[in-house]
């Protein structure tokens, strides 16, 4: 349908449409308006991108000369190919309606190892490899090579490309990952590199995230994007984390080890060239004197990995004489190699700034700032003089020079950690020399200045003033909508106790108590006894869940304690729960005088005691739950878990139902959907606090802490909830992706029922916590579930919605802006 | 559910310091347990007269005592006589009994007409052991048994005495024994098939009882027509039993008090075990029974670390290691074979894969070290959910992988499918990204209120509706539980008003007060709403057992109606047969078994007969109108 939006016709390629879409365009439409950066939570599942696609492009169509381009960015593949098929469908309806194309051209750019389409490169499964092999293929020298050289393999395809494409531009029209590779077969021409170009042009682009915020790789695809464009960051709760990641390097043992052997190597190369060719290494020299930075027109096949280090902290200076010479700076790197090694013969923990890191190499190894600035673009121009065949053999000694170029340019909001050993093996030594980035704002500001509008999106992001913090930016629009529904379709609730009234916590304290594992367990039974087709459970850590789960496996449920003490008293009393479950120890159980069987209400006091003894065989939680359902559990193989992943779908599917064990912070709980019958409830065993005790953490607590002081906006504390609750709410919400979809959330943890711990929930959640649901034990939590099951499963059809969480044109248009703004809004 | 496939295990024998006993039984399937002979026979063949049309003229030789006479002797007809037996009396005439390929005959001496002949067919062979005297009666007698519950009794009377009359009699018993069974399943299966729907549907027993016993309708009429659907159901695949998650667990070991363990074994588990686990599969059969008894394998099997899961000493030497070896590989290869889903195929769904050493996260190489042995028993779990998965879909697959297989030569078919599959890749991809992206709420076209989902087919169809019925000797409320039921509900009665239990609506927020007093009031006797209403008590009046003769009364007539509106209009000869015949069979109906409940009622709850069946008249009237309006018009057409 056409809707009109503060004046702008938008083209929304539904019959309907949510008020929260509405009111979400009207907020998007007055950031762009102000050319200023918008920060919006929408709940998932109420159709954020297409929301989003349809009013910028509608944007892009009515101001051309405002916006000129809009960057998608999202987090995974599949996320990406997701917004490109919504591209598709929205371009379909302009072309249905208007009845002409809009001269607009979208595509993804991804990986080579997604794009490429080289008959024996294209197999290879590892990203890496595959940039290597493909630079062996496409540099310039090797093409150059093959000029006289008829036996240099060359890859066809990028010479088609090379010889063709550039000269025309790619007809309008959305261009997803598969499209682009079928249009590249066609005509023969490399389906990456014609993606690289085309989106300088291109009007709208999507991809990852690295892309734009990793300067490695943004310095050689982003640069030349265009000011006047729209940057939408999707599913961006976890940003500032990326942020970080792009900017730290940690550095061990082994790939020092490699990083030396990479350096003889080099100083084999050169002396051989010294030998055979001199005019090549005289020629660089020669270059670098006259000031230019790179001795060679970089091209873009020859760049891997750009400069670590954000584009305006590039020093636009000549590079020092003293590691102009190859061999000097060969040998320069060596010296800085052998004092990082030195650094690595550690025993205890050291923390420092760069300052006094750079100081203590002036010292020790007199390597001064400067030189070590350039290391990285010294380095990667010397590879190209001696055109060398496979980069990927010298990534050890690149991430050295990536880390020398770093800590010489940043001495603000990063440290250095050198941990001699792992905190979970102290006697395993393996030391690690972390260079982290505290700060998530430094990668982000150059976005934020470069471009004039920047979307920052998610289901989860509240708190909504924690963001504009931590990445350091003041956006014009900060909005939080919440998800008109015409039921309750989702259902959170806190389960604080176990039915033995145990208070149940995944805090450290009490998380390895016998007790709280098997309330976690009991409750895991029963709601597998109790929710129909697929259970999804998120634990706090890996190891946690191992342990769990070896516990569940061997240890029965039952009152096992109780018994005990009772026991004693030559009383035995046994708890039958209504699963039928029951522990017995054996030497207590013929011990005792007299068995009693509690069961629920009445007593039954039973007489012979063997009759008994199959009854009460002890039963492990897990053998229980694969009477209701398959169980499947997250590895710590990726390609293990795709596997139990897909088969969770067929034994859902085909109505066997399962339960999937998974992690917070984990893949699955990032990025695999759990809609409709694949996920009708999700538990969340204990808080995803992060793992406190890691330095790096600490590091970046203590930063956080000293930056905002003089503000006293972030609390230590505050922080850490913050950050567990993002990924609770992702791990919930995980298993509502839409308004005929339902599901329950169950936080199991006594802690989630506290004010500070709830009041972080995104909105939408929240709103349907109400205080009677916060503390509740398993049997309370299960009874709510099945009446709460029941009602759902009525059938529910749009004239249910309509008017209420669903809006016709005729509706939109007689309600009142401001109304349906009030209805979605909630700060 | 599942747990109710396994039928209990019987023990049987205990070998108390064994480690491991295994006691196979027999799983007994319900439909069978039941005994085939309970009070109603349903006799779906027209019962036939007896009495030959061609007699085969037999020159025979007596001999003192038995007669086995095999011969080709045969003259227009094609049964072989394959025992005959002289001085049988039977209904005070003595004669000879033929035993032949497919019947029994008796034939008056000097005749040579058959007087009496059974088709084995007929004969209900299950008796015969019954049916002979009992021993030391001074008649030696056999008795046939037909199905229509009709017999004939046959006496020995052998001249060398009594001795010579048991061992005729039981020559002649133990041939019929070998020769019934074979025809008892030919006929059988058919009736048996029909048996067991009756049985499983009590809907379409009433049906059966009130339409085919009474002669409304003829039996091949009602399986043809009536019980079409249930018929054409059964004929559909039947849906396969898949593997119980839980078999393993479900083989609870019992202490035999002396430190051993025994575990029960049934056939079903077995199978599950050989479903589940084609490599043990495999080793059983190498392995029983020419290296080792069925009881020691098993023993084997549950001693070994395949059964306990915790998989990490798999160097030691054993029969099973080899099977979780090939299992390991299964999986392997599952693996290597790569996720066609894109949604859920982890390893791709980063775009930028870095080297391992940016960034802060844990890498690939100092991975959280954790406890090797939970590891593996989690990738235990894994696999034994995705075997058992596999066992209940095996089915399809291979049915699917079938044809191709017979296609044309293997390579160029295999490379034809190579080549499709790359394509076929970025559609299916595509459309899984498409399903994934719509809201069909949003969109006009998808409709969300029908349902295109398959529908639900139930085996069971009063199971489901009534689920299991509870034991009645505990259904009686004491007085004690009455009250505290009235209690609760008076709680949760104060809870409505004030609403602060569970979230739901408020009951007042529905209705105001007034209204529904109001609405209440108009509702009870003398409000305007009941204006008019008489048989408020109707309900009251009628006795349970009539009101459940009413609903037969009132199914039969509407499955009659049911079949007599289809035949209109009736366009073709055989649709105007049909309504012919219909038509009959409603007025048989009308005759054969509403009448009669008119009148009974009538004569014993005279104060609602009319209203009872006023309404059924009213719908045969309607039939019959629209017939007679047919026939008249037929009458003017011609």
């Amino acid at each position: 349908m056409k809707i009109t939006v503060d004046g702008l016709l938008v083209y929304f390629p539904y019959d309907y449409i949510y008020p929260e879409q509405y009111a979400y365009m009207l907020e998007l439409k007055r950031g762009l308006d102000a050319k200023g950066h918008c920060l919006l939570e929408m709940p998932s599942g109420t159709g954020k991108t297409i929301t989003l696609l349809s009013l910028i492009v509608a944007y892009m169509l009515e101001n051309p000369l405002d916006v000129t381009k809009l960057i998608y960015c999202s987090r995974t593949v599949p996320e990406i190919e997701k917004v490109i098929e919504e591209l598709k469908k929205l371009i379909d309806y302009y072309e249905k309606e208007t009845e002409s194309k809009p001269k607009i051209v979208g595509l993804v750019l991804s990986s080579r190892k997604n794009m490429c389409i080289h008959p024996e490169v294209s197999k290879e499964r590892e990203g890496k490899i595959v940039d290597g092999r493909c630079h062996s293929l496409t540099a310039s020298y090797i093409r150059e090579r093959h000029n006289y050289d008829e036996s240099t393999p060359i890859c066809n395809f990028y010479e088609g490309f090379d010889m063709e494409g550039k000269e025309q531009l790619m007809p309008p029209g959305i261009y997803s990952i598969d499209d682009l590779k079928e249009y590249g077969r066609d005509r023969n021409w490399c389906p990456y590199f014609l993606a690289r170009f085309t989106i300088l042009h291109a009007q709208i682009i999507v991809y990852s995230y690295h892309y734009l915020l990793d300067p490695k790789i943004a310095e050689t695809v982003s640069k030349e994007l265009s000011k006047s464009s729209v940057v939408v960051f999707d599913e961006a709760h976890n940003i500032d984390n990326v942020c970080i990641d792009s900017m730290s390097v940690k550095i061990n043992r082994r790939s020092l080890e490699k990083s030396s052997a990479n350096i003889q190597l080099l100083e084999k190369t050169v002396a051989e060239m010294r030998e055979d060719d001199v005019n090549k290494l005289k020629e660089e020299y020669e270059r670098l004197v006259e000031g230019l930075k790179d001795a060679h027109v970089a091209r873009e096949t020859d760049i891997i990995l750009a400069n670590p280090v954000l584009p305006d902290e590039i020093l636009q200076e000549v590079v020092p004489g003293n590691i102009r010479n190859a061999e000097h700076f060969v040998s320069f790197l060596k010296r800085f190699v052998e004092y990082l090694k030195t650094r690595l013969r550690v025993q205890h923990v050291v923390q420092e700034s760069p300052a006094a890191f750079l100081r203590d190499v002036q010292t020790k190894v007199s390597i001064e700032r400067k030189p070590l600035r350039f290391c990285a673009e010294r380095l990667a121009s010397l590879l190209r003089t001696m055109e060398i065949t496979d980069l990927t053999d010298f990534s050890p000694i690149i991430l050295v020079t990536h880390l020398a170029t770093l800590v010489s340019t940043y001495t603000k909001g990063f440290t250095i950690i050198v941990e001699p050993f792992d905190d979970k093996t102290p006697n395993v030594l393996n030391p690690i020399l972390h260079f982290v980035c505290l700060d998530s704002s430094i990668a982000m500001k150059p976005i934020f200045d470069r471009f004039q509008s920047v979307v920052i999106t998610s289901g989860t992001l509240s708190p909504l003033d924690m963001y504009p913090k931590i990445l350091n930016f003041h956006p014009v629009i900060m909005s939080s909508f919440t998800m008109t529904l015409a039921r309750p379709c989702l259902l959170p609730m806190i389960v604080a106790k176990g039915n033995d009234q145990v208070a149940i916590s995944s805090k450290y304290e009490t998380r390895e108590d016998v007790a709280v594992i098997r309330n976690y367990g009991q409750l895991l039974v029963e709601f597998a006894a109790t929710v129909p087709d697929g259970l999804v459970c998120f634990f706090t850590s890996y190891l946690y869940m191992e342990s769990v789960v070896a516990a569940w496996f061997n240890q029965p449920i039952g009152f096992y304690n109780d018994m005990m003490t009772l026991a004693s008293h030559k009383d035995l009393v046994v708890y039958r729960l209504q699963l039928m479950l029951t522990y017995i120890h054996y030497d207590t159980f013929y011990s005792a005088t007299k068995v009693t069987i509690v069961n629920a209400p009445d007593i039954m006091t039973l007489g012979k005691r063997g009759e008994y003894l199959d009854f009460l065989y002890d039963q492990g939680v897990v053998d229980q739950l694969q009477r209701h359902k398959l169980l499947f559990i997250e590895t710590q193989d990726s390609a293990e878990t795709s596997l139990a992943l897909i088969n969770y779908i067929r034994a859902c599917e085909n109505g066997r139902g399962a339960v999937l064990l998974s992690v917070a912070r984990g893949k699955v709980s990032e990025g695999v959907d759990f809609d409709h019958h694949l996920g009708r409830a999700v538990l969340m065993f204990g808080i995803p606090y992060v793992y406190t005790q890691s330095r790096i953490l600490k590091a970046r607590l203590e930063y956080l802490r000293d930056q905002f002081q003089v503000v006293s906006l972030i609390r230590e504390n505050d922080f850490l909830t913050f950050d567990a609750m993002r990924h609770a709410a992702q791990c919930v919400g995980r298993a509502i992706r839409g308004k005929t979809d339902y599901g329950i959330m169950v936080f199991a943890d006594k802690r989630f029922s506290r004010i500070d711990k709830r009041s972080k929930l995104p909105k939408w959640i929240q709103e349907h916590l109400t205080d009677s649901l916060c503390n509740l034990s398993t049997e309370e939590a299960v009874q709510i579930s099945k009446r709460w099951l029941r009602q759902m499963a009525q059938p529910f059809t749009r004239e249910n919605q309509l008017g209420l969480s669903l809006l016709t044109r005729e509706q939109l248009e007689k309600e009142e802006y401001s109304k349906i703004e009030q209805k979605a809004q909630q700060n | 559910m599942f747990a109710q496939m396994f039928s209990r295990t019987t023990e049987c024998g205990s070998l108390s310091r064994s480690m491991v006993l295994f006691v196979p039984t027999v799983r007994l399937q319900p439909s069978l347990l039941r005994d085939a002979s309970t009070d109603v026979c349903f006799c779906t063949w027209p019962c036939r007269p007896t009495g030959f049309c061609i007699v085969p003229r037999i020159i025979f030789i007596i001999f003192r005592r038995i007669i086995l006479y095999i011969t080709s002797i045969m003259t227009t007809s094609s049964e072989d006589v394959l025992m005959q037996v002289g001085q049988v009396r039977y209904k005070k005439g003595d004669g000879t009994l033929y035993v032949m390929n497919e019947r029994i005959a008796w034939m008056l001496d000097n005749r040579d007409t058959v007087s009496v002949s059974h088709k084995y067919a007929d004969i209900k062979c299950k008796n015969i052991l019954q049916k002979i005297s009992p021993e030391g009666k001074s008649k030696i007698q056999l008795q046939v048994v037909l199905h229509d519950g009709s017999s004939s009794i046959f006496h020995f009377v052998n001249r060398n005495g009594q001795e010579a009359q048991i061992k005729d009699r039981d020559d002649v018993k133990e041939l019929l024994q070998q020769l019934l069974p074979k025809f008892k399943r030919k006929v059988n299966k058919e009736l048996e098939e029909k048996n067991r729907m009756l049985q499983e549907n009590p809907v379409l027993l009433q049906l059966y009882r009130d339409l085919v016993i009474t002669q409304v309708i003829s039996s091949e009429e009602f399986w043809s027509q009536h019980a079409a659907e249930y018929t054409q159901a059964k004929k559909s695949q039947r849906q396969e039993i898949g593997v119980n998650s839980a078999f393993l667990a479900d083989i609870k070991p019992q202490t035999d008090g002396c430190n051993g363990l025994k575990y029960n074994l049934t056939v079903d588990i077995i199978e599950c075990i050989f479903k589940t686990y084609p490599a043990v599969k495999r080793k059983h059969q190498e392995n029983v029974p020419h290296k080792m008894s069925e009881s020691d394998f098993w023993t084997k099997f549950f001693q070994s670390h395949y059964f306990h899961r915790d998989r990490i000493n798999a160097g030691t030497k054993d029969l099973f290691t080899e099977c979780a070896k090939i299992d390991d590989q299964e999986l392997k290869k599952d693996i290597q074979s790569g996720i066609d889903d894109p949604l859920v195929d982890i390893t791709s769904f980063e775009d930028q894969t870095l080297d391992e050493n940016y960034g802060n996260g844990p890498t690939k190489s100092d991975k959280i070290s954790g406890n090797i042995v939970h590891q593996s028993m989690i990738k235990r779990f894994n696999q034994h959910s995705i075997m058992v998965l596999k066992a209940s879909t095996v089915k399809q697959s291979t049915q699917s992988i079938q044809p191709q297989l017979n296609g044309s030569t293997p390579s160029a078919s295999k490379t034809a499918t190579l080549s499709n599959q790359l394509d076929e890749r970025p559609k299916i991809k595509k459309l899984r990204i498409q399903e994934k992206l719509i809201y069909d709420d949003l969109d006009a076209t998808y409709d969300t209120n029908s349902n295109s989902s398959a529908p639900l087919n139930l085996n069971h169809v009063d199971r489901y509706l009534h689920g299991p019925v509870p034991g009645y000797s505990n259904t009686e409320p004491t007085s004690e539980e009455l009250l505290i039921t009235l209690n609760q509900l008076k709680k949760e009665a104060s809870g409505w008003l004030t609403g602060n239990s569970i979230p739901r609506q408020l009951a007042t927020s529905l209705v105001s007060p007034a209204a529904a007093v109001s609405a209440l009031g108009e509702l009870t006797p003398g409000g305007s709403l009941m204006k008019g209403f008489r048989e408020e008590s109707l309900g009251q009046l009628i006795p349970k057992d009539l009101e459940k003769e009413l609903r037969n009364v009132y199914v039969c007539t509407c499955e009659l109606l049911r079949h007599f509106w289809r035949s209109f209009p009736p366009t073709t000869p055989q649709l105007e047969e049909k309504a012919i015949r219909m038509h009959e069979a409603l007025h048989r109906f009308h005759s054969a078994k509403l009448k009669p409940f008119e009148d009974r009622v009538q004569r014993d709850f005279s104060a609602v007969s009319q209203h009872l069946t006023s309404h059924l008249n009213q719908l045969l009237n309607t039939a019959y109108r629209k017939f007679a309006v047919w026939q008249q018009r037929k009458m003017q057409m011609r």
